[in-house]
C-alpha cells in the first residue's frame, strides 16, 4: 500500500503475546513502529499544513490566476461551497504567521530524521522505483504479491521522500514570493516571481493530491495502522 | 547478485524486526496514554486556532497576527541591504500598467493647480512645489517589476527624480523614521519607512513607459518603488510629510502588512 503498511487485522488476540517475546518479531509481537518525535511532529504537521493551505486558497482568490485549458481553479462557486470569505489580508496574516511554525517543524522533522536515522527507513534506493510500480499495480488489484519491503513499502518510499522534497519546496519558493527583491537571487531560481507563484502553487496541489491518496491508503490498512501512529506501537510485524 | 540481493532483503527486514517490542500489559498503558494526551492535544490544537480567530483585533486582523507582521518586519528589515537593487528588465518587456484601484483618485484633477506641499512632523507646511522643481531634479528610469498584493505583477518604466534627492531639499528631517504621502482630498494615504526611502530605486514619478503619467496612473506625481506591493506606492501626491512615528496607512488599516516589504 502507498499510504501505509500491510497489518493483521485489529483485534488479533493480545493474549497470544508470548510472556517471553524474542527480539524478533514474531507474528504477535507489540513493535515500536513510529518513535515519539515522528508522531507529534507528523500530527502537528497536518493542521498546520491545512492553515497554509486554507489561507494560501484566500490569497489566491484575490487574483484566480491559473485555469488547466478553459477550467478555471477555484471558481468563485467553489469558494462559496466551501463557506470561505474572501479576505486577502486575512489569509496573507494567517499565512505569515503559521508559516514559522510550518518551517520549524519541518526544520525539526528533518534534523530529526538524520540524528534518528530514520531517513533509512524512507529514503528509497534504486531498486525501489521499480518496485513501487509493482506495489501500485498490486494495490489496484491488477497483479498479485509484492516485493520484500522494510518498514515502508516501495511505493511508499517514493512517496514519502516526494512530500519531504516538496516540504522543502513549498518552503522555499514561498520566501522567494515574499521577499522577491531581497532574496532577488533565490527567486531567479525559480524562472522569477510568477515562476515562484506556479512552483508554490503546483507544490500545494500536489501536497492536496498526496493527502488524498495518503487517507484511502490509511482507511484501507485499518484500524491498527492508523492506532500505531498515536501509540507508537503496532499488534503485529507490520509488514505484509 | 543474488547474495546483494539478500543483504538487501535482510536490511529491509531488520528496519522491523530489529525494533523494540513490549508486552500486552505495558502497551495498554502506553495506548491509554497516547489516546489521552492525543486528546488534549488536539482540543488544545483546535481551541487555540479558534481561540485566535476570536482574539481582539489590531487594525482589522487577530492581534497575534498582527505582531506576526511585526516580527517580520524586525526580521527582513535587519537584512535590508540600501545597496541591494531589485532586478531591471528590458524595454521590450515592458508596458502600461493596468489601472488597479481609484482611491484617492476618484475624480479629475486640474494638473495646473497642483501643487506638492511638504510638512514638517508636527504638521507645519515648510515647502510647497510645482512639478517643474521635480523635474529640475536628476531624472532617473528604471524598469522594474511591479507587484500587486493580489499576486499578479508587471513589468514597466517608470522615469521621476528620486526621492533621496528630493529629501536632499529638506536635509533637517533626512533621518526622520518614516515619510508620510497623502492624496489632495485626503483619502488615500501611506506611511514608508526610511530605508526605502532612502533607497536609489525609490522615485516621484512624472513618467511611464517614456510618457508623461495619466490621472489613472496618479499624475501629476506619484511614488513608485519596487521595494513594496503597489499598495505602498501613492498615486497623486498632494502631501508629503516626515514623520518619526509610523504615519496612518490606509490599507494597513485595513489588515495589510505596514511594512509590505518585498
Amino acid at each position: 500500500m502507498i499510504g501505509c503498511v500491510n497489518v493483521l487485522p485489529y483485534g488479533v488476540s493480545m493474549t497470544s503475546v508470548a510472556e517471553e517475546q524474542p527480539p524478533t518479531a514474531g507474528a504477535d509481537a507489540i513493535i515500536l513502529k513510529h518513535r515519539r518525535g515522528n508522531r507529534w511532529m507528523h500530527w502537528i504537521n497536518f493542521p498546520l499544513l491545512g492553515i497554509m493551505v486554507w489561507s494560501g486558497l484566500r490569497i489566491y482568490w484575490a487574483n484566480r490566476a491559473y485555469s488547466i485549458g478553459p477550467v478555471e481553479l477555484f471558481p468563485e462557486w467553489f469558494n462559496e461551497a466551501l463557506g470561505l470569505e474572501r479576505r486577502l489580508a486575512k489569509g496573507m496574516a494567517f499565512h505569515f504567521t503559521f508559516g514559522w511554525l510550518f518551517t520549524i517543524n519541518g526544520i525539526a522533522y528533518g534534523i530529526y530524521l538524520l540524528r534518528t536515522g530514520g531517513w533509512r527507513t524512507i529514503v528509497p534506493d534504486r531498486h525501489h522505483f521499480r518496485e513501487a510500480i509493482a506495489v501500485v499495480l498490486r494495490d489496484l488489484g491488477v497483479r498479485r504479491g509484492s516485493p520484500v519491503q522494510g518498514k515502508y513499502n516501495a511505493a511508499q518510499r517514493v512517496m514519502y521522500t516526494a512530500v519531504i522534497l516538496m516540504g522543502g519546496l513549498v518552503v522555499i519558493s514561498g520566501f522567494a514570493i515574499y521577499k522577491p527583491i531581497q532574496l532577488s537571487w533565490l527567486t531567479a531560481l525559480f524562472g522569477g516571481y510568477q515562476g515562484a507563484r506556479l512552483v508554490h502553487f503546483l507544490t500545494t496541489m500536489g501536497f492536496v493530491a498526496f493527502f488524498v491518496i495518503h487517507l484511502i491508503q490509511v482507511v484501507r490498512a485499518g484500524r491498527s495502522n492508523l492506532v500505531s501512529m498515536l501509540t507508537g506501537y503496532e499488534r503485529s510485524g507490520g509488514r505484509s | 547478485m543474488s547474495q546483494t540481493s539478500g543483504r538487501r532483503e535482510a536490511r529491509l527486514r531488520a528496519e522491523i524486526d530489529d525494533m523494540p517490542t513490549i508486552d500486552a500489559n505495558e502497551y495498554r498503558g502506553i495506548s491509554r496514554r497516547a489516546f489521552l494526551t492525543g486528546g488534549v492535544a488536539a482540543a488544545a490544537g483546535a481551541l487555540g486556532f479558534y481561540g485566535l480567530q476570536k482574539r481582539p483585533e489590531i487594525d482589522n486582523i487577530p492581534d497575534i497576527t498582527r505582531r506576526f507582521h511585526q516580527l517580520n518586519e524586525r526580521v527582513w528589515s535587519s537584512t535590508f541591504r540600501e545597496d541591494h537593487l531589485a532586478p531591471t528588465f528590458s524595454p521590450s518587456e515592458s508596458s502600461v500598467l493596468r489601472v488597479n484601484g481609484r482611491i484617492g483618485i476618484r475624480s479629475e484633477i486640474d494638473l495646473s493647480a497642483w501643487s506638492l506641499e511638504v510638512q514638517a512632523p508636527s504638521g507645519a507646511v515648510i515647502g510647497n512645489h510645482t512639478l517643474e522643481d521635480i523635474a529640475r531634479l536628476p531624472k532617473h528610469e528604471m524598469i522594474i517589476e511591479h507587484k500587486c498584493v493580489e499576486g499578479w505583477s508587471q513589468v514597466t518604466t517608470w522615469a521621476g527624480a528620486r526621492f533621496s534627492d528630493f529629501q536632499a531639499l529638506y536635509p533637517e528631517y533626512a533621518s526622520s523614521a518614516y515619510v508620510a504621502m497623502e492624496t489632495p482630498d485626503g483619502d488615500y494615504y501611506v506611511g514608508n519607512d526610511r530605508a526605502t526611502m532612502d533607497h536609489p530605486q525609490t522615485l516621484l514619478v512624472y513618467e511611464m513607459v517614456g510618457a508623461p503619467l495619466d490621472q489613472d496612473h496618479g499624475a501629476p506625481l506619484r511614488l513608485a518603488t519596487p521595494l513594496k506591493y503597489g499598495i505602498k506606492q501613492l498615486k497623486r501626491i498632494g502631501v508629503i510629510r516626515f514623520s518619526d512615528d509610523p504615519p496612518e496607512d490606509y490599507w494597513a488599516e485595513r489588515g495589510y502588512d505596514y511594512y509590505s516589504a518585498l
